[in-house]
């Protein structure tokens, strides 16, 4: 059976570039658009990175503001400087 | 020498640890007592990880944050009076059930996490409860300063705490949360931060708050969106509770199969209100109950359990059983409170014909044949002014609470009983679930504080349904009864007149 490896977003403008970032960094991510919120799913892993965010942000980005527009998750967090990933690999 | 930054895992590590101590004065068993009576065996607290690792000085910047925003959007919302442009006038009896059945749970959650937080021996979750113990109280301050300017406007809310503690499908809720206070803090922690934050709260705080933005509620969604923003945290603390009992030591897996048993189905019961706000209250509809189930317990639930399995642990017992009733529990509980409006907080109403399509569309294999009919006549019934209202008190489950509605599995035209025996006394409950969580702790639920009871008993108000509903400081003809008809609806009606006045 599929694990789906989940992260639910704001769907506004500081969440956009979190959002793309996401989606051009993990190959195969289904969206879920609901009013207001964006679900997204990806089979066993989906990772947040730094550096793809402050590309699309255009600034300097700490990591854990991520917590000012997360909704929900689904999978085993890793956090570090650079990454926040979500997964069901060990 | 340059001197290398700290990663945020080492920074972390430095903030967070050693800041406990072995007492002196005391055993360390007087000073944590009730970290040891349920049996649960923990060898090594400092195993305990902290995948958020947040520090205490970065959640009050970004709790701070999240409160200038949402206060901003409450204000604009009064300044506009965002209640004009809700979808429909019915949606403010949702916001009705959610202040009086689900708010005053973040009271109680706040509670139970600041006990958890210091009854527990190790750091680690006690940083986290403590964390998540202020969140809950954030959570009902800002639902209470949200729903505070609906009050001004709409019948049934202003009497939310005393109704909590009195009124009978309020103690649906109330008795699930007592229960899981009352119990141990590691059964707590199973309970609350596994059980309901990471299995379930999703399917209240996801579709239901996403269905509030579009019914034009952007108050309600922004309070909803962003008590859920803590709610990560939470979820991650709940997998991170059960993973640290079930790596402890392999005695500590029956204990918490059984906790993940009882509170699955507990809470799959108290979402059962959800699950009719979903599928009768929202005049705008996001998804269905059944969809919105298997999204966020199918699936999500799903993947959890198919990881926990390398500890032994299993999908909780009745879950199948509570799948299937995804396409029942919405309509059968809709129908508990179509029959007792009179003795109801909100505002109930049979659906119009675009809304019974939507729900044949979404129950293609159940709606038609069980519960439209049985709308379809009640709607006549109303055209006819026989309006059916049911004055029979209900007997109740002994352990949801609940009026015994609900069907026997395979069956959705016969009613389930099952029974047990205690100290020589008969127990009745809806269903297998919750007939063994009483067996399970017969000496518990025996003192359950059920509202038909003791109304029988004489502790509330009187023997007639007028003394009873005074005693709940009901507002009658104005807080209960249907949408149609009520001054909710006139005043509703009245500021479409208006609108349209202004347009022409």
């Amino acid at each position: 059976m599929s694990q789906l490896a989940s992260l639910t977003l704001y769907n506004n403008d500081d969440a956009r570039p979190i959002i793309d970032a996401i989606l051009a960094d993990n190959p195969g991510v289904r969206v879920l658009k609901m009013p207001g919120a964006v679900k997204l799913d990806c089979e066993d892993k989906l990772v947040v990175k730094r550096a793809s965010v402050e590309e699309r942000m255009g600034h300097s980005w700490d990591l854990q503001e991520i917590h000012l527009v997360l909704i929900s998750m689904a999978g085993h967090l890793d956090e570090d400087d650079d990454q926040f990933a979500v997964s069901w690999s060990h | 020498m340059t001197v290398k930054k700290l990663g945020l895992k080492q920074r972390y590590a430095h903030m967070t640890r050693g800041l406990d101590w072995e007492t002196t004065y005391q055993p360390m068993d007087k000073v944590f007592p009730y970290d040891t009576f349920e049996g649960i065996k923990i060898k090594d607290w400092a195993a305990w990880e902290d995948p958020f690792r947040l520090t205490m000085d970065a959640y009050w910047k970004f709790q701070a944050e999240k409160e200038r925003k949402l206060y901003a959007v409450l204000d604009a919302f009064a300044l506009n009076n965002g209640q004009t442009n809700i979808s429909d006038g019915r949606y403010a009896n949702v916001v009705k059930l959610f202040l009086t059945g689900i708010s005053p749970e973040e009271y109680q959650a706040h509670r139970g996490f600041a006990f958890a937080g210091r009854h527990l021996r190790g750091v680690g979750p006690r940083v986290a409860a403590q964390q998540q113990s202020l969140d809950e109280l954030r959570h009902i301050q800002t639902q209470i300063h949200t729903i505070s300017h609906y009050n001004k406007y709409f019948d049934g809310i202003g009497e939310f705490p005393h109704m909590h503690d009195r009124v009978w499908y309020l103690s649906v809720p109330k008795s699930f949360f007592d229960d899981a206070r009352t119990a141990g803090p590691f059964e707590f922690m199973i309970a609350i931060g596994f059980a309901f934050e990471y299995v379930l709260t999703n399917l209240l705080f996801v579709p239901f708050m996403s269905g509030a933005a579009y019914n034009g509620d952007m108050s309600t969604v922004t309070f909803g969106f962003s008590a859920q923003s803590d709610e990560s945290r939470h979820m991650t603390l709940g997998i991170e509770v059960i993973k640290f009992l079930l790596e402890q030591h392999p005695d500590n897996l029956p204990i918490v199969q059984k906790w993940v048993d009882k509170w699955f189905w507990r809470g799959h019961r108290v979402l059962g209100l959800v699950a009719m706000m979903m599928d009768y209250m929202l005049p705008k509809k996001v998804m269905s109950w059944k969809e919105a189930w298997e999204i966020y317990f199918t699936e999500a639930g799903g993947a959890l359990f198919q990881d926990l399995a390398r500890y032994g642990l299993k999908v909780p017992k009745y879950a199948d059983i509570a799948t299937a009733e995804a396409e029942h529990i919405s309509h059968q509980n809709w129908a508990i409170f179509y029959q007792y409006t009179h003795a109801a907080a909100f505002h109930t109403w049979m659906p119009d014909k675009e809304h019974l399509d939507w729900l044949s569309e979404k129950y293609p294999t159940t709606f038609d044949k069980y519960y439209r009919p049985r709308w379809e006549m009640w709607a006549q019934m109303e055209k006819e002014c026989k309006r059916f209202y049911n004055m029979a008190l209900p007997m109740l489950c002994n352990t949801c609470q609940i009026p015994m509605g609900y069907t026997e599995p395979g069956d959705p035209t016969t009613i389930c009983f099952r029974e047990t025996q205690f100290r020589g006394e008969t127990y009745h409950f809806c269903s297998d679930g919750c007939k063994d969580i009483f067996d399970g702790e017969p000496e518990k639920f025996a003192q359950s504080w059920l509202p038909v009871h003791q109304i029988f008993q004489g502790n509330c108000g009187g023997a007639t349904v007028p003394d009873v509903l005074n005693w709940y400081r009901m507002n009658v003809g104005a807080d209960n009864m249907d949408y149609v008809g009520s001054p909710d609806e006139k005043l509703w009606n009245e500021w479409q007149a208006g609108k349209v006045k202004a347009a022409s």
